[in-house]
């Protein structure tokens, strides 16, 4: 993952860029109006825009589709934008973790926290609403939607550390 | 004026006729890639020249002139958060203070050597202080330039260029309705206060009349948002503190979803009204004097055009952007626009002259400026060039 620096532009949105692996400044601008705007520093000058097209919010949802895998997140994280107490977070079985090779069911996060979790991502590849006998890897980013102290108690405890 | 009544038609025809010249104007802006604003100036000196309003036809223009005022500067508020205003302040100000220091002065010493009263010198300092915001942000969108690394330093200028103004405003409209020392002190007093307390309220409760303004309907929206500001602004006319401020908080307090919303609602209801105002700068400018100050005017864009390049340079330099880049702040700073000339319309009744020295001055960085930015690939060639000082 490239370290990607996020930069206020008062009035206008915010610019999202990082030094891409081919030798260029690579960006995103999200207009407040919806807008987005995709740019290319220019080789002779890197602190220029070489190239820029606008496209349409339709326009870089379709984009993002075309590239994989970030429409998804991004529904969600407007979602917990919207509906205030709802908290989302993503959490990662670390090695050590006592549902390990378990299968999900058995967490019974529900009961202990008042959070669910929604989605699992293993290796890349997601899997939406996965039922009670889904066995849990050491590794995989589980989805976890509930209240904000829900969610982080689920974090804890899904690792098997001490409640707060 | 009055006395003077004219059929309902010719008061169409009159009022169509200007604003179909304004359309002209804008669509010819359009073709030279300028913004529109310094030729509706023109057209408004122009028309002043070949046609006479009268009556219902003038009361309507001046009327309009006021409510573009504080359509601009509500729209200017609705702007910027509150949260990137505090941001901002916190981030930048020392190029701020920068700005203001070396560009505020010069204005004030040109009124100086003018033999200006003291009162119009500091409108002067203003004229000269504020770049024009609209025309960088179409600058800027014109050249792709949104993301480039001097960028967020040239908008947080002018962000902390209009908070500025948003004191600075106020202040000027309290000194100028005059009387003794006392009076105006109170005015003064009373003024700072009042834009003390909204300006809180404005940033605390903004969000409850954000929730509050939210009507589902697009047209209650627009009726609602148009009515408080004018509401507003009459308020903050009737105790001194400029009903253009006044319009402003109200702009600074809408956020979130709404203040999208009525953006794009109140905007054209923005540009047919600046458009007004403007002209009406135009068409009540003392033009015989106009040939009088264009050697001032001259001097001045040059003097400021310097500084405000040196607060650019600076600012980038300090973000880390290279020679280019740098080039491309300095010059995209330089043109002033529309708050200029809000300021000079203040002292009108003060310093006649000041609305043509603000309208040549104004005409000359607004053309100068981005035509610069256009080149700045040759610009920097030129200042390599030149050995290391």
């Amino acid at each position: 993952m490239p370290r990607i620096e996020e930069t206020a532009l008062p009035g206008v949105g915010r610019r999202f860029d990082f030094d891409a692996e081919y030798g260029k400044r690579v960006g995103v601008i999200t207009h407040r109006d919806g807008k987005r705007e995709v740019f290319v520093a220019s080789r002779e000058d890197p602190d220029a825009c070489g190239q820029a097209i606008v496209l349409t919010s339709e326009e870089a949802k379709a984009v993002a589709d075309m590239l994989g895998g970030s429409t998804v997140t991004r529904q969600v994280t407007t979602l917990t934008k919207e509906v205030k107490g709802l908290a989302l977070d993503w959490i990662t079985l670390e090695d050590g973790s006592p549902f390990q090779g378990r299968p999900l069911g058995a967490t019974m996060l529900r009961t202990h926290t008042g959070a669910s979790i929604v989605a699992i991502v293993r290796q890349e590849k997601a899997i939406p609403a996965p039922g009670p006998e889904e066995t849990l890897l050491q590794g995989d980013v589980l989805v976890v939607v509930g209240t904000p102290s829900g969610v982080l108690r689920a974090g804890n405890f899904l690792n098997g550390k001490p409640a707060l | 004026m009055e006395g003077v009544t004219i059929s309902l038609g010719q008061l169409f025809l009159q009022i169509g006729t200007v604003i179909l010249a304004l359309a002209l104007m804008g669509r010819f802006a359009g073709r030279i890639g300028l913004t529109p604003i310094p030729l509706y100036l023109i057209a408004g000196i122009l028309m002043g020249q070949v046609m006479h309003l009268e009556g219902d036809a003038a009361s309507f223009v001046s009327v309009g002139a006021e409510i573009g005022a504080i359509l601009l500067l509500f729209m200017l508020g609705l702007e910027y958060t509150s949260r990137e205003l505090e941001d901002n302040l916190r981030a930048n100000r020392r190029i701020g203070l920068l700005d203001l220091a070396l560009n505020f002065t010069p204005g004030v010493l040109a009124g100086l050597l003018l033999g200006f009263a003291p009162l119009a010198c500091v409108l002067l300092g203003g004229v000269t202080y504020l770049t024009s915001s609209g025309i960088v942000s179409k600058v800027l969108a014109d050249l792709g330039r949104f993301g480039n690394r001097e960028t967020p330093v040239v908008l947080a200028v002018c962000v902390l260029e209009d908070v500025a103004m948003a004191f600075y405003l106020p202040v000027m409209a309290a000194l100028l309705i005059g009387g003794t020392a006392w009076q105006m002190g109170g005015n003064l007093l009373v003024a700072l206060g009042a834009f003390g307390l909204s300006f809180f309220m404005a940033l605390r409760y903004g969000e409850v009349l954000s929730r509050l303004m939210n009507a589902l309907s697009a047209e209650v929206l627009l009726l609602s948002t148009f009515g408080l500001v004018l509401a507003v602004a009459g308020l903050a006319d009737i105790i001194n503190v400029s009903a253009a401020i006044g319009a402003f908080l109200v702009g600074i307090a809408l956020s979130g979803e709404v203040a999208e919303r009525v953006r794009v609602l109140v905007e054209p209801l923005r540009d047919l009204f600046a458009a007004v105002f403007f002209v009406f700068f135009g068409l009540e400018m003392d033009v015989a004097s106009l040939p009088d100050v264009l050697v001032p005017a001259l001097l001045l864009t040059l003097v400021t055009s310097v500084t405000k390049f040196i607060v650019g340079w600076h600012g980038a330099a300090q973000a880390g952007v290279q020679t280019r880049g740098r080039i491309r702040a300095g010059v995209t700073l330089i043109p002033r626009g529309e708050f200029s000339i809000l300021i000079a319309g203040l002292g009108a009744a003060l310093t006649p002259v000041l609305g043509p020295l603000t309208a040549a001055y104004v005409l000359m960085t607004a053309i100068l400026g981005p035509v610069l930015a256009r080149f700045d690939g040759p610009l920097s060639r030129w200042v390599d060039r030149r050995p290391p000082a």
